[in-house]
């Protein structure tokens, strides 16, 4: 129960409002006990032939009662609904302010897309937490007592007995069908999965199935897979159609046992035959709150394992904190170096679980880098070589290297993260587009930018011609994730987004990871000019248009084998000059 | 009412167990109307008889009973529902699986792979709500205030007529709440599903934001947004639950009316007392099946949504039509030519595009052991005439011929057995990495495994994964990065050892090193070989023997690489576009 109640208090669910709701819930099934309690008893003394004038109250009960209930219901249903959107709105905050310093360094585990989408679901199974989970248990809570309260007049006997029943129909009987159909869980978790990717690998594989003459096997494959699921939810639903089954005996074998506990107190003259009327079907109405029990407890073990999934995110440790003390970033100063890099070294943390291997390899193993103010510098070398490592660290996504690394002469552990990366202009491999306006992306990287700079921005990126030909321009709407784009759009719109902070050091990290080559040349010939004059470090794999740089440092497996200008490294003759030979030659489209 | 021909002609199949399950719903609601009547006898004769205990046992019994039947039967009846749905679910899956294979992926290429999955998952799970929860409880609202009102009338006609004057009154307000969910599924689900994709879009572009160190004021954007959606939604809900409001009202002032006037009845003596009970305990009953479809409503309309997607994937045409079969006549080693061959993508379902042919007149020769190079922009073509050779389609126009036979009087099987396709992005299925490379030969022994991953320089890095050929891949597996994922397609194509082999080389950028590796892989592949190859490098086209260069569906030049470069044409240009500057 222990994430469950902990994120109920972390999320603080208005309780007036969840009190009023439970109220409601409670109104709607006390009306329904009252309708057919006032229409038993108006029914029963009837039938003793008194004057109308004692019918009186019992009528006035029944229309009551009868017209209450509808609006008890409606008004439960507003509130609930109501109070389930307060709930995701809190709980989206809470969940995102936790994710927050997380990202990316504890986010970038394995399968993290996975992890993401499935705590994105997570949340949506927890806003029903209210109406699914806690409230029925609730209401049937007030309604037993309520309900008992008045039985009590009847004596203990049958007060006990009413009470007695709800308890087994609310817990005993909920209680009993979770524990039958708890292996069912993990049985139909393995099978859905199995099915799962049995119809990822037929969707997405069968091109290679055609090819290999296996995509009969496929669909058997996928056919067995069904069947299985089929065998387990055809058990697992002979349990689940216990529930209504069940919790409907249970209140007719109750209403049994009260006819037995009252007959006698009748015969005994205890209390008359009209009450023995009324209290059976106040019983029997009474009911109606356990019905939802048997589903509640499936969902609250299905909230539980949710709240359990978050917290197992938002309790990991971030990877970087500020200092107690941080200092103002001065920002550029000539003769001092913007960033400087002195015989730095790093190794990622081990993954948890992968604790038991040896000490992890050094990503970064001394690497020494100067850029002067107004510099540029390329890191080149061979995927894995270290040189996006660099980047993360400089903008302190990760922690824990050996040496110095100082921005603006001053060790970049001293500022705030936010301040140090205000002075960044940074396009990663794979930018994100959020679903939104060009203009919204652009503004993302500076608010208060003018359209004349925004204007510069994207002539600085060569996309000021896209933008003009749009129907609505900067407004125009570029879909989810930019899906409206080309990839040399989306890239040349990350690049004006960066340019448009007017940074104090570029930082482009293989901005051409993911074009296509006529693509990525095209984009390179604008970054010549973009660079030009500008501080910039740029990390790449392909070694195209790299005379437009100052200096150009080789890094192979965490160290730097080689420095110099385009034409001294091809000079050189070394892992410079066979990298460039390697990628030498024409790539077409 | 949300009663749609197909999914009710699918839960046709299942008939037996949709019977069983309404007998058993009649049956059970017979039981509580038994119940009932013994609660109503006992009541009447403790009350107004003076019996004691002992004088109700029979009764008592009966009641006992009449509440485990009940169960009994509403137990039965959702097994067998629950059953039916669970039937009918395996079998849609397995249908749609079936279809796939046959529609082939050029028909396939046009619904996204990620729409196909959800239909697969989301959309057989809304069936099953269908047939488990709407269908049948359509037949309980038919038939059990039917017996109820019924059993009323014959006891007490004027009740009975009570029933009958509301019952109209309910299914018109059924409609309007269902018009009401409806234009909420349009609406407020929509913006719902919109403001979680905002959610998921801040989530996902999380380190983004922190780059630009916008990250933190977005908790309050999200709060904002979502407080926005709850406000209007709460002003629809305000409408839109009025209806149910009065569904409600009707059957509880229904019930209150029959109290009252039974009870009026009762006073002036023109009425027994235990009829009187017994109406005013079946009275709720009568309305029972009507709200419980009411709350079902949902079911019902998210059913016949995702049946449109369903059975708009099962009407999928066939992709290839082969008469007879001619592949004993075929050469080990055919000379495969395409004649005039044309292709017409079908238009997307419900799409307003005119079909523009993908290929038209496409004329190529690839004689034994040659290897020709298809070139052009991207869009040309090139993959269309590589997966018609691979027989997932048949040309629209023209004819592809191997020796002299029409590859239409070949079995796909028959054929693709004597292809190797390495695409560029290979799928990487759930099983282990051996399983993975054996996809082209089942059977192959270890031995033969690990030779073709090694010819394929894939051993280098499969040997360093934790359990080296053991370790599962793929969905649920480990990930492979796409240049690893390559090196397997590669050892699957040593592996198949086929005489023609059709490849589609990588676009995406390598490091160089890992390049020069793939490409030492693939020449070795190539050797010998019959090869149509996708390609996308000068040193590729070089050591094809002809290239044939593609634009707009159409070969435009035609040669080898000396001839097109002298010709000065179309080639010429594209080399020099993607030629990166010495």
């Amino acid at each position: 129960m222990s994430a469950l109640r902990r994120l109920v208090a972390l999320i603080r669910i208005p309780r007036g409002r969840l009190a009023l709701a439970v109220l409601m819930g409670s109104g709607t099934v006390g009306a329904g006990i009252g309708l057919m309690g006032a229409s038993a008893f108006l029914i029963a003394s009837a039938a003793l032939h008194p004057s109308i004038a004692e019918l009186q109250v019992a009528i006035v009960g029944v229309r009551f009662f009868g017209i209450s209930r509808g609006l008890f219901r409606y008004v439960e249903r507003l509130i609930s609904h109501d109070l389930t959107f307060r709930i995701l709105a809190r709980l989206r905050v809470w969940f995102y302010a936790g994710l927050e310093p997380l990202a990316p360094a504890r986010l970038t585990l394995a399968r993290s897309g996975d992890l993401l989408s499935r705590a994105i679901s997570d949340v949506e199974t927890l806003q029903t937490l209210f109406v699914r989970a806690l409230g029925p248990p609730l209401v049937a809570l007030a309604v037993t007592v309520g309900a008992g309260a008045f039985l009590l007049r009847y004596g203990a006997s049958v007060a006990a007995v009413f009470v007695a029943s709800m308890l087994v129909g609310g817990i005993v009987v909920p209680l009993l069908l979770r524990r039958f159909s708890r292996g069912f869980g993990t049985e139909g978790r393995l099978a859905a999965a199995l099915l799962h990717a049995a119809s990822v690998d037929l969707v997405q594989g069968i091109e290679d199935l055609l090819a290999s003459g296996r995509q009969e096997e496929a669909v058997a494959r996928l056919s067995g897979a069904a069947r299985r699921m089929a065998a387990i939810e055809r058990r697992a639903s002979r349990v689940r159609a216990l529930d209504e089954a069940l919790t409907g005996l249970v209140a007719q074998l109750a209403v049994l046992a009260l006819l037995i506990t009252a007959i006698p107190l009748v015969h005994g003259g205890r209390f008359d035959g009209v009450s023995l009327t009324v209290l059976s079907l106040v019983a029997l109405a009474a009911f109606e709150a356990i019905q939802p029990l048997p589903a509640a407890a499936e969902q609250l073990e299905d909230q539980q394992e949710a709240a359990h999934r978050l917290f197992e995110i938002v309790d990991r440790p971030p990877a970087v904190a500020d200092p107690a003390e941080p200092i103002p970033v001065p920002g550029p100063r000539p003769g001092v170096p913007v960033l400087l890099a002195r015989n730095l070294r790093f190794a990622y943390p081990p993954e948890d679980g992968a604790a038991a291997r040896a000490v992890p390899a050094p990503v970064l193993d001394g690497i020494s880098l100067e850029i002067p103010p107004g510099a540029r510098l390329a890191l080149v070398g061979p995927s894995g070589a270290g040189k996006s490592t660099l980047i993360a660290l400089l903008l302190r996504f990760w922690e824990g290297w050996e040496g110095d690394l100082e921005l603006f002469g001053h060790d970049i552990r001293r500022y705030r993260a936010e301040a140090l990366r205000r002075f960044l202009g940074v396009v990663p491999q794979t930018t994100h587009l959020f679903a939104g306006t060009l203009r919204e992306n652009l503004l993302l990287s500076r608010p208060d930018a003018t359209e004349a700079e925004i204007w510069d921005a994207l002539r600085a990126a060569r996309l000021d011609r896209t933008v003009r030909e749009l129907p609505s321009g900067l407004d125009s709407w570029i879909g989810e994730r930019g899906a409206s784009l080309s990839g040399g759009q989306r890239q040349r719109l990350a690049i004006a987004r960066a340019i448009l902070r007017d940074p104090a050091l570029l930082v482009l990290d293989e901005p051409t990871a993911n074009l296509d080559p006529g693509t990525e040349d095209e984009l390179l010939a604008s970054l010549e000019t973009l660079v030009t004059g500008r501080t910039t470090l740029m990390v790449t794999h392909r070694l195209v248009r790299m005379e437009s740089f100052d200096e150009i440092a080789v890094m192979e497996t965490g160290r730097i084998v080689e420095r110099g200008c385009h034409l001294q490294l091809l000079e050189a003759g070394g892992l410079y000059r066979r990298l460039w030979e390697l990628q030498h030659g024409a790539v077409l489209p | 009412m949300y009663l749609d021909r197909r999914l009710v002609e699918v839960a046709r199949t299942e008939r037996a167990p949709l019977i069983v399950s309404m007998t058993a719903s009649v049956a059970a609601a017979a039981a509580t109307v038994g119940g009932a009547a013994c609660l109503a006898a006992i009541v009447a004769q403790v009350f107004l008889g003076g019996h004691g205990l002992d004088e109700v046992r029979a009764p008592l019994i009966l009641l006992g009973v009449a509440a485990l039947s009940r169960a009994v039967f509403t137990w039965l009846a959702n097994v067998a529902a629950g059953g039916a749905a669970i039937s009918v679910k395996a079998d849609l899956r397995r249908r749609l699986a079936l279809r796939l294979t046959t529609a082939g992926p050029l028909v396939l290429g046009r619904e996204r792979t990620g729409e196909l999955s959800a239909a697969m998952a989301e959309g057989i799970e809304a069936v099953d709500a269908y047939i488990r929860d709407y269908l049948p409880q359509i037949g309980r609202t038919a038939a059990i205030p039917a017996l109820v009102a019924v059993f009323i009338a014959l006891r007490d006609p004027i009740s009975g007529l009570v029933l009958l004057l509301t019952a109209p009154v309910i299914p018109v307000f059924m409609v309007l709440i269902g018009r009401a969910a409806e234009s909420m599924g349009r609406r407020r689900w929509g913006a719902l599903s919109r403001m979680s994709a905002r959610f998921l879009d801040a989530v996902q572009g999380l380190t983004t934001l922190k780059i630009f160190g916008r990250s933190r004021e977005q908790a309050a954007a999200i709060a904002r947004l979502t407080e926005r959606f709850r406000a209007t939604t709460m002003e629809v809900l305000r409408v839109a639950f009025l209806s149910s409001l009065v569904l409600e009202m009707v059957a509880t002032i229904s019930t209150a009316v029959i109290a009252v006037e039974v009870g009026l009845r009762l006073l002036y003596g023109r009425m027994a007392f235990e009829p009187a009970f017994l109406i005013l305990l079946l009275a709720p009953e009568f309305y029972l099946p009507f709200r419980r479809l009411g709350a079902n409503f949902h079911a019902g309309m998210e059913g016949v949504a995702a049946a449109d997607r369903l059975f708009g994937l099962l009407r999928m045409p066939v992709a290839v039509a082969t008469s007879g079969d001619r592949s004993r006549e075929l050469e080990p080693v055919p000379h495969v030519r395409f004649e005039g061959v044309s292709y017409t993508y079908a238009p997307a379902a419900g799409g307003e595009e005119q079909a523009t042919p993908a290929l038209s007149g496409i004329t190529l020769d690839l004689p034994p052991g040659q290897q020709l190079a298809l070139v052009g922009p991207s869009g040309a073509g090139k993959s269309t005439i590589a997966r018609l050779l691979l027989r997932f389609a048949d040309p629209t126009g023209g004819r592809i011929t191997a020796g002299a036979i029409d590859l239409r009087e070949v079995p796909p099987d028959a054929w693709r057995a004597r292809l190797a396709w390495v695409p560029q992005r290979p799928h990487l299925f759930a099983a282990t990495v051996a399983d993975n490379i054996r996809l082209t030969r089942r059977d192959a022994p270890m031995e033969a495994v690990r030779r073709a991953a090694r010819a394929a320089h894939a051993a280098e890095f499969i040997e360093g994964l934790p359990l080296g050929y053991g370790t599962p891949i793929g969905e649920g597996g480990l990930g492979l990065s796409g240049g690893q994922a390559q090196r397997l397609a590669l050892a699957r194509a040593f592996l198949k050892d086929a005489p023609i082999l059709v490849l589609d080389e990588v676009t995406s950028q390598l490091d160089p090193e890992l390049e020069a590796r793939l490409m030492r892989a693939t020449t070795r592949l190539m050797e010998g070989r019959t090869v149509l190859i996708i390609a996308h490098r000068l040193a590729t086209v070089r050591r094809a023997d002809r290239i044939a260069v593609l634009r707009e569906g159409r070969v435009v030049e035609h040669g080898t690489h000396r001839e097109l470069l002298d010709l000065g044409g179309e080639y010429a240009r594209l080399l020099a576009a993607g030629e990166a500057a010495p």
